[in-house]
């Protein structure tokens, strides 16, 4: 291999492995939802999109040898007893935040998902089809914009 | 009972946005199978909201300032605080009074266009309003985005309620607002790496404490956070979910949201950019200034030609939203004082004449059961009640004096002008000749048209309204001239309105 390209490989690729499948998985969400005709893979493609932003904070969140972020009975002790002592080791916890922001932007790309689902529904029902250019077809007589 | 009323008024932010929210949980539990119990428990939780809008925007004025809240007493940054100044308060006096009177505006339409479904329609149309109160309120960045969704998912669900087509743009409205509002999202969580808050005063502390402005990351967070806001706010080109779903959405939903949602998130932007980066960065570091500027001159010109292109009333009143847009984002960015209060101004402003127009057009449609501007033929005779509702909304979006659209059109011209941006000054003028071509063209129909002729109905059989109505009830006529009265108040207090707007600007 190319001496250049393996220390591209080695400082830029593995390192930050999972923003890069971020932003692939963000980009194969994002050409769905605009290159696709039909409606159902339109909606595939919005939730690759947001799972993609949710896999961004939760690596945010983790760290290299971390463990949960609950504090053990030993040293919570410690902790009461000694207020300004900085003895807890921070890199040892992961950082919970992202992660419990995330539990709420997946009940909000559930509902999202859901919603848009039941307007496909409505649409098939009243249009026959899914197929976008069939839809935009039917509208066709009258159907100006 | 001093003490009592002294723990009424500290509490009013959180009247203002849990009123709404636990009314649309009642009417869902009582309305079950009771169509009729919708509407009372909608108006008691609007009205209640309006009085802790009312009581939060006299303490704000009164404390001089900013009104801080906690919600359950957690501070920062652990906690969510709401945030409150002089803009945040009269934009959520605007959202629940406008949310108010539509309900009542909206009584006949609902039970004619949702039927059995009202008590759903009413719990969708509380909680948007919730959201859009909350999203004033906070100064959470997370929190936002929640809030963002759940108003975004309400109308998406709302607009959906009304025919196919309507269906059908409230999907495309899915598509393009998802992906706006996870542009948000992403933005902030490049905040978050960078500040380690969500708090929006504590970002802009972060980051001038780590002098990180000049980090690539945040700059990339800030314009996918512009661009995801420009989005939900149909910025041109990003418009382009907006005006089917506007025009083919159910007439109360329309009523509603075209005064409010893109309104709202102009008020989002300048909060992000005055208080979660600041004006420094926004103005000077991002370096993006004079982009925008141009960009909000295209918006304007562009929402202006499309808007005199259409020969449906109500698309072509959503054009004219376009144009708005680009006034108040472009008098957001000119960088100046005059500006900023202009695009702070119109938002009231626009606010209420578009719901003036908005409310006379659906009242024309309805009674004529044309879409067209043909509908207008002989209106002043016919409609003379309506028509004066409809030409004070109009005035004011040409901008004639005593009316809001004046001054708001003064700022910005002003602000303009200071910064030398002569581009957004010559645009904004253009803007308002050529409304005055479009609403004069229908004033014109409206004396001198024949009303004999016989009306031939719409080609677009989905706009028409499929039952004329036989006459106008008063619940829409009140409400239309209340928003009328609106648009003249807010032009004759403007220079009170635009003092209190200055000094919550000004950081």
């Amino acid at each position: 291999m190319e001496p250049a390209l393996a220390s591209f490989l080695q400082e830029q690729i593995v390192p930050k492995f999972n923003y890069w499948v971020y932003v692939v998985l963000m980009m194969i969400g994002l050409y769905a939802m605009i290159a696709k005709n039909n409606l159902i893979k339109k909606l595939i493609g919005m939730s690759i999109f947001q799972t993609a932003i949710i896999l961004f904070y939760v690596s945010v969140g983790a760290k290299d040898g971390a463990g949960i972020p609950i504090l053990d009975h030993h040293t919570y002790e410690h902790a009461l007893e000694h207020p300004g002592d900085e003895h807890i080791d921070r890199d040892g916890y992961a950082n919970p935040l992202p992660h419990v922001l995330m539990l709420t932007a997946i009940v909000v790309g559930v509902s999202t998902l859901g919603l848009a689902l039941a307007i496909a529904q409505r649409i098939f029902t009243s249009f026959g089809s899914i197929e976008e250019d069939e839809i935009l077809e039917k509208l066709q007589p009258g159907g100006h914009d | 009972m001093i003490e009592f009323f002294g723990f009424l008024a500290h509490q009013a932010p959180l009247v203002t946005v849990l009123a709404p929210a636990f009314g649309a949980l009642l009417v869902t539990l009582f309305g079950r199978g009771k169509a009729e119990a919708g509407l009372p428990l909608a108006l008691i939780s609007l009205s209640l909201s309006s009085v802790g809008a009312v009581v939060t925007l006299f303490h704000v004025l009164a404390s001089g300032g900013e009104l801080r809240y906690r919600l359950g007493g957690w501070a920062p940054p652990f906690g969510i605080e709401y945030r409150i100044d002089a803009l945040a308060a009269l934009t959520a006096a605007a959202v629940v009074l406008v949310g108010l009177v539509n309900a009542v505006f909206s009584k006949t339409r609902v039970a004619a266009e949702a039927g059995e479904k009202a008590p759903f329609f009413y719990t969708l149309y509380l909680f948007l309003l919730a959201g859009l109160c909350g999203i004033v309120f906070t100064n959470d960045a997370f929190n936002l985005y929640v809030l963002i969704e759940i108003t975004s998912l309400t109308s998406y669900a709302l607009i959906a309620m009304g025919n196919r087509r309507a269906a059908l743009s409230s999907f495309n409205y899915v598509i393009m607002g998802t992906v706006g509002a996870s542009l948000y999202l992403l933005g902030v969580g490049y905040l978050y790496i960078k500040t380690g808050t969500l708090n929006i005063d504590g970002m802009r502390a972060a980051m001038a404490e780590a002098g990180i402005w000049g980090d690539a990351s945040i700059t990339v967070a800030f314009i996918l956070i512009l661009v995801g806001l420009w989005t939900k706010m149909a910025f041109f080109p990003l418009h382009g979910w907006m005006p089917n779903a506007y025009s083919y959405a159910p007439t109360a939903v329309g009523t509603l949201m075209a005064p409010l949602m893109t309104k709202v998130m102009v008020y989002v932007m300048l909060r992000v950019m005055l208080f979660a980066f600041g004006a420094d960065f926004s103005y000077g570091g991002a370096g993006c200034g004079d982009i925008v500027v141009a960009l909000s001159t295209v918006a304007i010109v562009a929402g202006s030609l499309l808007a005199l292109a259409r020969s449906d009333i109500k698309k072509m009143l959503t054009y004219l939203i376009v144009a708005e847009v680009g006034y108040m984002v472009g008098g957001a960015w000119v960088g100046n004082e005059a500006g900023l209060t202009g695009a702070a101004y119109h938002i009231l402003s626009d606010a209420a004449m578009t719901f003036c127009l908005f409310m006379a057009v659906s009242i024309i449609v309805l009674r004529t059961g044309d879409h067209r501007l043909t509908a207008f033929t002989g209106l002043f005779r016919k409609m003379p009640l309506t028509m004066i509702g409809f030409t004070v909304g109009a005035l004011s979006m040409i901008g004639l004096p005593p009316t809001c659209g004046f001054f708001s059109k003064w700022y910005l011209v002003g602000g303009g002008i200071e910064a030398g941006r002569w581009d957004y000054v010559v645009a904004l003028l253009f803007s308002s000749l050529v409304n005055a071509v479009i609403f004069f063209r229908i004033f014109e129909r409206a004396y001198f048209g024949e009303m004999d002729e016989p009306a031939p109905a719409g080609d677009d059989a989905d706009s028409r309204p499929s039952q004329p109505l036989e006459r106008v009830p008063w619940s829409m006529l009140v409400p239309l001239f209340l928003a009328a009265a609106a648009v003249l108040l807010v032009g004759l207090f403007n220079n009170t309105l635009a003092g209190w707007l200055r000094a919550a600007l000004a950081i």
